[in-house]
Formats: C-alpha cells, sequence, structure tokens
C-alpha cells in the first residue's frame, strides 16, 4: 500500500510541471507554501539588531515616541529569541524585554526592571495586549513562524504597481486577539507590504503598511518603516529602523537573564 | 611648573573625552508629602513636608559592551528630617563580562525575590529606610561578584568587605520608631564592625516555566535588633544591633499562563531565637478588561514568621491582597492597591501607588499609605499615626 502511494507521488511529482493547470493544489495549501516559501528565503540571517523609533500619533495629531534597540537571535525549528532595551521615554531607560519565543507553546519572557535591579518573568499570555502604549499588540512584533497560522491563498493581486500573493491567515497559537489577518506578499521579495488585521468580532481593525524595503547581505529584505493605523481609535503607530546589522555572532549566551541584566 | 601645567592642560583636555565617551542620565524631583494626622511624638511637628531628590547615572562601554563602568551618586535634601537629608552612592562599578563569567567589581545593588508585598529573601543590601517604607530603596553594597555561567544554572559569589548600616528617620521625621532609634549608637556583634567581611552564594535557573533562586547568606545581618537603650537623663532610645547569621533561601516562581504562582522561604540562624520565615502567594492578570486595553492584575500573598510577635517583621502572620492596574497608555498609566491585614493583632495598612507620564520627560507619581488598628504591641504602633499622601514629579533626562 505504501510502496503503491510512494509510486503515486513520484509520478504525479514528474507529471507536475505537464498538468500544472491541471493539478488541483487547493487555496490551503497554495497559502502554506507561499508561507513556507517565505520563510525559507528569509533563513540564515543568523542574528540583527536595529534601532527602533517608534512614534505614537493619536486622532488630534499629538504625538509621542520611544526608541529601543532591537537585538535578535535566529533559532532553527523554534521560535526566535529577542532582546530590545528602552532608551526612550527617559523614566523607562534601561527596561529591558527579553523574549524566548516559541510557535506554538507559550514564549518565554523576562522583563528587567533597572530602578529595582529585578528581573521578573512575566506571563506571555499577553498576546493581544499593546506593545508600550503603541497600536501593535505583543503578536505582531512577535517572531512569524510558518507554524503559527493555517492559511488560505485568496487571489493574486497588484498593490501599488506590484505583483502580490493575498493570503489569508487564522492563528493557531493561543489568546490571539485575532480571528483572521490578510496578507499582501509581494512575488519578487516574498515579504507583506501590507497586512490587515481582523479583531475578534471579525472586524476590520487594523491596517499594517510596510515602507521602503531594503536589501541586506543580497538577501534579506527589511522595511524602513512600518506604519499601522487603528481603523477603530483613529491612532497609528509608525516604525522606523536605523542601523541594521547582521550577522554579529551573538549566541544564546547573548540572550540569558546575565546578558539581560547588563542590558542598556 | 612647566610640566605640572601641561599635565593639567592634559587632565583637563581629557576628562570631557572621558564624559563624552559615556552617557549621562537620570532624574531631579521634588517630593511632597501630607500627613493627615498629628505624630505620637510633638517633636514630630509638621504635618507637610518638601523634599528634593537627584540620581545622575553615569555609563559608559567599551570592548562590544562586554565591559563597562556605571557611576549613580545620589542626594536627597529635606525640609524637616536631617536625617533623611542624605548622600549616597548608590553605583559605581566596573563590569567584565566573558562567555562563561561575569564579573562585578564596586559598590551596587542586587535584587532577589519574587514576591510583592515583603522582599523576604532580599539581603545584600542594607534598606535606605529613611527613603521609603517599603524597603525598595537601598544603599550602594560594596562587593566583589563573580558570576559563573553554565548551562545548569548560574551560581553568583559575593564578597562584601564593607557593611553598610540602616539609615534611621531623625528625631523630627515622621515614619520612625518610638522611642527613636539612634545609628550613632549602633551595636556588632563582630569585634571587625562594619569591617566584617560578609559572604554570599545564589543559584539562579530556569526549567520551563519555573525560575527558581536558591541562596546562602552569611555575614552582619541587614536588619538590626533594636534594643532599649537610656540616655543619662532616662530618656530612652533604641540601639540597632547587627548580628551575625547565617540564611538560607528559596525563592520559586512558576509562570502558568496568566497566572504567577511565587513562593520565598529562609531559614536564619545567628539573631537571638534560629526562625523560619515564608511569602507565598499568586498574581493573576486579567488581560484587556471590560474591552479596553487595561490589564488588571489580582494579588494575594500570606506572610509567615515563626518567631510570632516577637518577629522584627510586621510580617508574622499576616494576609496580603492587592490589584494592579496597567493601563496600557501612551503615558504609561498604573496603579497599585494594597491592604495587609495583619491576622493576629487585626492591624491593617492599605497601600496606593500610581504614576503616569506628562510629555516626554516628566514623571508623576502618587503615593498613600494608611495604617489602622496597630495595637500598642504592634511594631507598627509607632507609626499609626503617619498616614500620609506623597505627590512626587519627577524630571527624566
Amino acid at each position: 500500500m505504501r510502496r503503491v502511494s510512494t509510486r503515486v507521488i513520484l509520478i504525479a511529482t514528474l507529471l507536475t510541471p505537464l498538468l500544472n493547470t491541471a493539478y488541483a493544489e487547493t487555496p490551503e495549501e497554495k497559502g502554506l507554501s507561499i508561507a513556507t516559501e517565505a520563510d525559507n528565503r528569509d533563513t540564515g540571517w543568523t542574528d540583527q539588531t536595529a534601532n527602533m523609533s517608534m512614534v505614537l500619533s493619536n486622532k488630534q495629531g499629538d504625538t509621542s515616541t520611544r526608541m529601543m534597540c532591537i537585538t535578535t537571535l535566529e533559532v532553527q525549528d523554534d521560535g526566535d529569541k529577542s532582546l530590545i532595551v528602552f532608551d526612550d521615554p527617559k523614566d523607562v531607560k534601561g527596561t529591558a524585554f527579553l523574549s524566548h519565543t516559541h510557535s506554538l507553546t507559550p514564549d518565554d519572557q523576562w522583563l528587567y526592571l533597572p530602578a529595582l535591579k529585578r528581573v521578573k518573568r512575566i506571563s506571555s499570555s499577553n498576546k493581544s495586549g499593546p506593545f508600550v502604549g503603541s497600536e501593535y499588540a505583543y503578536e505582531d512584533l512577535s517572531s512569524q513562524e510558518v507554524e503559527k497560522y493555517k492559511y488560505k491563498w485568496l487571489r493574486d493581486e497588484t498593490l501599488d504597481g506590484r505583483d502580490c500573493f493575498v493570503i489569508e491567515r487564522y492563528p493557531q497559537y493561543e489568546y490571539s486577539g485575532y480571528t483572521r489577518q490578510i496578507v499582501w506578499l509581494d512575488k519578487i521579495m516574498y515579504q507583506p507590504l501590507k497586512l490587515d488585521f481582523y479583531d475578534r468580532k471579525d472586524t476590520l481593525l487594523k491596517t499594517l503598511l510596510f515602507i521602503d524595503y531594503k536589501q541586506y547581505l543580497d538577501q534579506y529584505w527589511r522595511p524602513d518603516s512600518m506604519q499601522m493605523t487603528n481603523h477603530q481609535s483613529g491612532k497609528s503607530t509608525t516604525l522606523s529602523w536605523t542601523n541594521y546589522q547582521f550577522k554579529i555572532g551573538l549566541t544564546d549566551r547573548d540572550f540569558d537573564n546575565n546578558t539581560l541584566k547588563r542590558a542598556r | 611648573m612647566k610640566l605640572i601645567n601641561s599635565s593639567r592642560l592634559f587632565f583637563l583636555l581629557l576628562l570631557p573625552t572621558i564624559a563624552a565617551a559615556g552617557d549621562w542620565s537620570g532624574y531631579a524631583g521634588l517630593e511632597f508629602r501630607g500627613f493627615t494626622q498629628t505624630a505620637l511624638d510633638t517633636r514630630q511637628d509638621h504635618a507637610t513636608n518638601f523634599s528634593f531628590t537627584f540620581e545622575p547615572e553615569y555609563y559608559h562601554r567599551w570592548d562590544n559592551g562586554d565591559q563597562s563602568i556605571a557611576f549613580v551618586p545620589y542626594v536627597r535634601l529635606d525640609e524637616h528630617d536631617n536625617e533623611r537629608t542624605h548622600l549616597d552612592i548608590r553605583e559605581l562599578t566596573y563590569l567584565k563580562a566573558a562567555e562563561n563569567w561575569e564579573l562585578r567589581l564596586g559598590i551596587r545593588k542586587v535584587f532577589w525575590g519574587v514576591t510583592e508585598f515583603q522582599h523576604l529573601v532580599d539581603i545584600i543590601n542594607q534598606t535606605d529606610l529613611v527613603e521609603n517604607l517599603d524597603t525598595e530603596d537601598k544603599l550602594g553594597q560594596p562587593m566583589v561578584n563573580l558570576a559563573l555561567i553554565n548551562d545548569w544554572g548560574t551560581v553568583d559569589l559575593f564578597v562584601m568587605p564593607y557593611f553598610r548600616e540602616r539609615y534611621f528617620p531623625g528625631t523630627s521625621g515622621r515614619l520612625r520608631t518610638l522611642p527613636e532609634t539612634r545609628q550613632d549608637r549602633s551595636r556588632f556583634e563582630s569585634a571587625a564592625k562594619e569591617k566584617h567581611i560578609d559572604l554570599a552564594a545564589r543559584y539562579t535557573h530556569y526549567f520551563g516555566d519555573w525560575d527558581i533562586g536558591l541562596a546562602h547568606f552569611y555575614g552582619t545581618s541587614r536588619e538590626p535588633r533594636l534594643l532599649l537603650g537610656a540616655e543619662t537623663n532616662g530618656s530612652p532610645f533604641l540601639i540597632p544591633f547587627y548580628d551575625i547569621i547565617n540564611q538560607t533561601s528559596l525563592d520559586i516562581q512558576a509562570t502558568k499562563g496568566n497566572m504567577l504562582w511565587k513562593f520565598e522561604g529562609l531559614h536564619r540562624s545567628g539573631q537571638a531565637t534560629t526562625y523560619n520565615a515564608l511569602a507565598a502567594g499568586f498574581e493573576y492578570t486579567f488581560i484587556g478588561i471590560l474591552d479596553t486595553a487595561i490589564d488588571l492584575g489580582v494579588l494575594g500573598e500570606y506572610h509567615y514568621d515563626d518567631r510570632g510577635k516577637s518577629a522584627l517583621s510586621i510580617f508574622e502572620d499576616d494576609i496580603g491582597i492587592g490589584a494592579r492596574l496597567a493601563f496600557n497608555d501612551v503615558q504609561s498609566s498604573t496603579a497599585l492597591v494594597g491592604l495587609v491585614w495583619d491576622r493576629d493583632s487585626g492591624g491593617q495598612f492599605f497601600n496606593l501607588e500610581a504614576s503616569r507620564r506628562i510629555g516626554d520627560s516628566w514623571l508623576l507619581e502618587l503615593q498613600g499609605r494608611f495604617f489602622f488598628g496597630q495595637k500598642r504591641r504592634d511594631l507598627a504602633f509607632s507609626i499609626n499615626r503617619d498616614d500620609y499622601s506623597e505627590l512626587f514629579l519627577s524630571y527624566n533626562f
């Protein structure tokens, strides 16, 4: 039986190029394979660091700025590890947030409070809550692993003159604030240009735009900025990155509790 | 002459270079306290009090961040209490980090523990008690600290060559013992007094969602026993007496989804009676209550000290309950209310803390501490008329 099915797969594989139009890949399979391809193309950067500024704006146009440094370690077959150190506002300067992310099991997270010199293990169930008062939820900034979602390809579409796959994805991890997200994935870069977030009532909540991608190490595309707009509150948050660096030679040691305590 | 001049010139040229190489930050703040009742002692004759604090911080790192120095002086100027007016070096440390170890030399602050109402196992630093009752303000502790980093956990070794005595409020200060505790009359078990070399070791690690810390401390107790003394004219005062103690402690936190389970326990000998104490409880967080961005945390803890009424701590058989609100707004507004209830005497302590950023650089903090039903024999009796509300406005840079 097994032998037969292996042979069937073999034949099917050989014939696929010929039968491309006839072979019926379901929208779910197509969505997953695009997401997997996007993930594969963004593998091997090893580690990265960047400075991030976050400008929070409300409906009246008042703004408030946060500055932080984000360091990330790529982890094969699991979620990445990241360390965020705040520089602005000054009353939280030196506060550091360490996260060992996982695809489907809860992340491990610690917070360092410099005034008390205290490391606190914190609950990682807070996926849907706002990150430092911004329009980004914790889950929006977490490591994006293929296993975190189920996928469905919807259509191909042009967005601002760029050919895109439009894919719907459904969070599979616990405590997500979203029923679904719709991604416009650029066909050349295999990176998102736009993301729509639908809340638990399946109403459009937020839209995220990725602006000015640049390619690093001839392979990895990173946006210069990301603009999140909340349609329900009228607030928005713009992230801008500077000083991207890759393959610095970081290890697990740079993402442990000892490093957290001396992070600046 | 010329040599002196040129070397001075060289130094003057070098100084800004050193300062420019690092980074200055910190805060300056103005504190106002209003007391709602007259104090027990007529010499504590003020109902309002202003205080100014300044804590700059210099930080410089090099060698890809593997070496650094930090310098944090601290000053408080108080309107009424001369003992509360004080200067301290919170931190003056050199740090060197390597793959398997980290070495810290100098003056600094170390925190141990997981519970919120009391920091039971936290022992490295002396409490700066003139700052606040919550024991979270600490005096800088001189030390050599070597952390050995292994796959199976981190072992921190501490050698502390100089002991810092606890600061107590002065005669006119509120929130003090009755009779007054006199720091200038301190006594020590060790003949070496504050030069006794204190030692500590701590193992920390995490196993899945369990974080543990196991520690031993040998040396001068940070918390003194208070002995009764008298002036020649017969007026009484309290003498801080610092024993040499051995303390073994364990702290554990289990992080289970929205629930944090916390435990701290210790065994201490050398301070009159040998005793055990524990603090245990939980913190549960409701995320995004009532369809808002606000998180509500609910805390419950039990505190026990088997010395009972003779305990030096107010937490000898007490229940603490509290609620924490995180508004998750642009101003990072937070609020915390807590109530500690002494099961034995029925005395209660109510605590309120709230904070909110104003603009980008200002922070406004509100604090209220209220005491109810302390009996004459309670440790906290002497502060039971010192209910206060505090506003603290700081500029952060």
